[in-house]
């Protein structure tokens, strides 16, 4: 969580730069999502931790409460929703992925917005899966937010999905159908983004209507 | 310099001479794009260039497999962050491709399959600073990194080259492409971290006018003092 003091506000599927300075002037430069909805000058980022990375393991394990921290933005103008739309939605999320998409959630509940949300998250397991208890709560509620998650390596018992990776019949089962013209957004790692965007298309969904986000191995979020 | 973050003394690299400030240096070869990969096959690809007079050329990919083109060893910059040095290619040359044509145009718009658009000054797609090219590291090109063929314009952020492309007209007058539109710079030059459209050092000096015009519009830049809470934020500028 940042106090940002004049944060003009963000909308949601945006990101931020962050920038990390070493005493000698040296620094670094790294884009992560902003997980919150617009809300007042409180950012909240989402950063999963690269054990190998230059940037993630400062920020998840040395910056410290109220330790400053220099950021810019937001930024990107494309993979955004924003709170008045009318349209249904599809998301489908692998991994961290999930982050953008969640300030979307978060965004709809805020807007009190009922429009129709899925989201498809595909996740190694259920320990690696992020806001597992706030999707419960927020699917409870029952405004029309349905999730379901696809496991890729460990299920719980009772999952509805059995392991494995994305695929036409998920997206089929547990997506909107290309009749209800959903915009649709895809995060995650490129593999899991190129192959989500593949199967929408092929199953006839708008390709002008399918918005990706995506990153490498190291290619913007480590 | 930026605020110094307490504890951190980052990666410095042997190679970082090359690296433009603020990126970081990748080996292998991230993908982004804004949509679904288009799949273009080659029997339906065409190439056209269209001046600002309407003039038309155009190459199916027969022809344009039959011009002359050059392997070339360049350095990538994604305005995302990362950099990756000494990626080989295959291309044709764009001055090839404007070779006899009647132009007194100033700017390019180069238009993709999928619909994307990416806006250039003319000036630098011209002189050997830019190729269509259709082979990376002596393969075909992937679709997902712009197959069959992609614009190349190694000098500016890799936004610039337009994967999938399929046409460039010629124009007298400057308009935005698709990331020029949603806050990303006009110019786009690394080594100037053109990344935002609050970014306005330098640039290309035609530009001066839209560039004005768009600081109005969009993403800027602020400097905070500090604040509260948790963790405290504050905001850099690109001066």
């Amino acid at each position: 969580m940042l106090e940002v003091p004049g944060w003009p506000g963000h909308r949601a599927g945006q990101h931020v730069d962050v920038r990390l300075t070493a005493e000698d002037g040296y620094s670094a430069q790294r884009s992560y999502s902003i997980a919150s909805a617009p809300q007042g000058t409180a950012l909240e980022l989402t950063v999963q931790r690269l054990d190998d990375g230059e940037v993630s393991p400062y920020l998840t394990q040395t910056l410290g409460v109220g330790q400053p921290l220099e950021l810019r933005g937001p930024v990107g103008g494309w993979f955004v929703w924003d709170a008045d739309g009318t349209a249904p939605v599809l998301l489908v999320a692998g991994g961290s992925g999930l982050v953008p998409l969640m300030a979307m959630i978060r965004a709809r509940a805020q807007a009190a917005n009922r429009v129709p949300f899925r989201l498809i998250y595909s996740v190694r397991d259920p320990a690696a899966a992020l806001y597992a208890t706030e999707l419960i709560e927020r699917q409870r509620v029952g405004d029309g937010l349905g999730v379901t998650y696809l496991y890729t390596r460990t299920a719980p018992a009772g999952s509805p999905l059995p392991v494995g990776r994305i695929s036409a019949d998920v997206i089929a089962s547990s997506g909107l159908p290309p009749a209800d013209s959903p915009r649709v957004f895809v995060c995650g790692p490129t593999g899991f983004v190129e192959t989500t965007a593949g199967l929408l298309v092929a199953a006839g969904h708008d390709p002008g209507a399918i918005k990706t986000e995506r990153f490498g191995p190291s290619g913007g979020q480590s | 310099m930026g605020i110094v973050s307490p504890g951190f003394s980052g990666r410095r690299r042997a190679d970082s001479d090359k690296l433009p400030p603020g990126q970081y240096l990748v080996t292998d070869f991230p993908v982004l794009s804004a949509g679904p990969t288009p799949r273009v096959d080659s029997a339906s690809w065409r190439l056209t260039v269209r001046t600002e007079t309407g003039q038309v050329r155009s190459w199916d990919w027969a022809a344009f497999l039959a011009l002359p083109s050059e392997e070339v060893t360049v350095d990538l910059h994604c305005v995302t962050k990362w950099s990756k040095l000494g990626t080989r290619w295959r291309g044709v040359s764009i001055d090839t491709l404007l070779d006899g044509a009647e132009t007194a145009a100033d700017y390019a718009m180069a238009h993709s399959y999928g619909g994307y658009t990416t806006n250039l000054p003319l000036a630098d797609l011209v002189d050997g600073q830019a190729w269509v090219a259709f082979e990376y590291d002596g393969d075909p090109l992937e679709p997902e990194h712009g197959g069959p063929a992609r614009l190349l314009v190694p000098h500016l952020y890799l936004w610039k080259s337009a994967k999938w492309v399929q046409g460039i007209d010629l124009s007298d007058d400057d308009e935005p492409g698709f990331w020029e539109s949603l806050g990303y710079h006009n110019y786009g030059d690394p080594w100037r971290e053109q990344r935002y459209w609050g970014d306005l050092r330098g640039g290309s000096p035609r530009l001066g006018r839209s560039r004005r015009r768009r600081r109005q519009r969009g993403l800027s830049c602020w400097r905070f003092p500090g604040g509260r809470a948790t963790a405290q934020a504050s905001m850099w500028t690109s001066g």
